[in-house]
């Protein structure tokens, strides 16, 4: 049995959708930012299905997914970077607790 | 080379990862979510090897199984005080699956839909030595970029998190 660049899409569409229901749903901003990487790897998954499959001479799709893993990298670096300066601000990390804009 | 790969480890190995995924948003203990969170992120790297992308399959491995990994357990241990703490209630959101089920819909009508373009059969794969030599050539300005932006980030995320007397 053989599987094509149609499976890959499926998939990293159902990925994409579980991580953007725990980015929605979850209320520790560590769980947060683990689904939005759920979500950045689904994207990566597509990236490089589709490489592989309709332009599987250029890469270019792998060289997509490398430079959004650096993006990645650099997102949730500032992003824990945040969590921690909030905790040491308010000493929680719930998000619906971070209400201070609030009117 | 054929235009499909082998669809029995493709689907072993997709398991894996949705598998993976529900398990980390199902789970009420943080650290346990982040472990599955790793299997999730080296199941994908898995995926990677068989779609013959060695290197983004080692930079997954390196940078999500690696260093995201170890960054997310930091945050948790350094945010949590006791270890009871890890221990969360069952986050469940009616809105939240609304919303996720009706994207979820967009994307299947926009991927039923959509007109890809052919699937090229090759005689060979370029492999890691073609692609290290590409992205120092015709990548080289992204590269460059890439570089100074971690650059940029780590040193923001220091200053972020970093504590002086002064702050």
């Amino acid at each position: 049995m053989r599987v094509g660049v149609e499976f890959f899409i499926w998939l990293a569409a159902a990925l994409f959708v579980l991580g953007l229901y725990g980015a929605l749903s979850k209320r520790s901003a560590v769980m947060i930012f683990m689904s939005l990487e759920l979500m950045a790897n689904a994207i990566n998954i597509n990236l490089v299905a589709m490489s592989r499959f309709l332009t599987p001479n250029l890469m270019t799709g792998q060289f997509f997914a490398v430079f959004m893993m650096v993006v990645a990298a650099c997102e949730i670096g500032l992003g824990l970077a945040l969590v921690l300066a909030l905790y040491r601000q308010t000493n929680t990390i719930e998000v619906e607790f971070l209400d201070q804009l609030k009117g | 080379m054929p235009s499909t790969v082998d669809g029995v480890a493709s689907i072993v190995v997709g398991a894996v990862v949705l598998g993976s995924a529900i398990g980390m948003l199902s789970t009420r203990n943080i650290v346990h979510a982040a472990f599955w969170m790793l299997a999730s992120m080296l199941g994908t790297a898995g995926l990677y090897m068989m779609l013959a992308a060695d290197f983004v399959a080692l930079v997954q491995i390196m940078v999500y199984a690696g260093a995201v990994a170890v960054l997310l357990l930091f945050a948790v241990m350094l945010t949590l005080r006791r270890r009871e703490d890890a221990v969360r209630s069952r986050d469940f959101s009616w809105q939240a699956l609304v919303l996720a089920v009706l994207f979820g819909a967009a994307i299947f009508m926009g991927v039923r839909n959509a007109h890809l373009a052919p699937t090229i059969k090759t005689a060979s794969l370029p492999g890691i030595a073609e692609f290290g030599s590409q992205l120092f050539s015709t990548w080289m300005l992204p590269f460059e970029v890439a570089s100074l932006l971690l650059t940029v980030a780590l040193v923001g995320a220091v200053w972020w998190s970093g504590g002086g007397k002064d702050r």
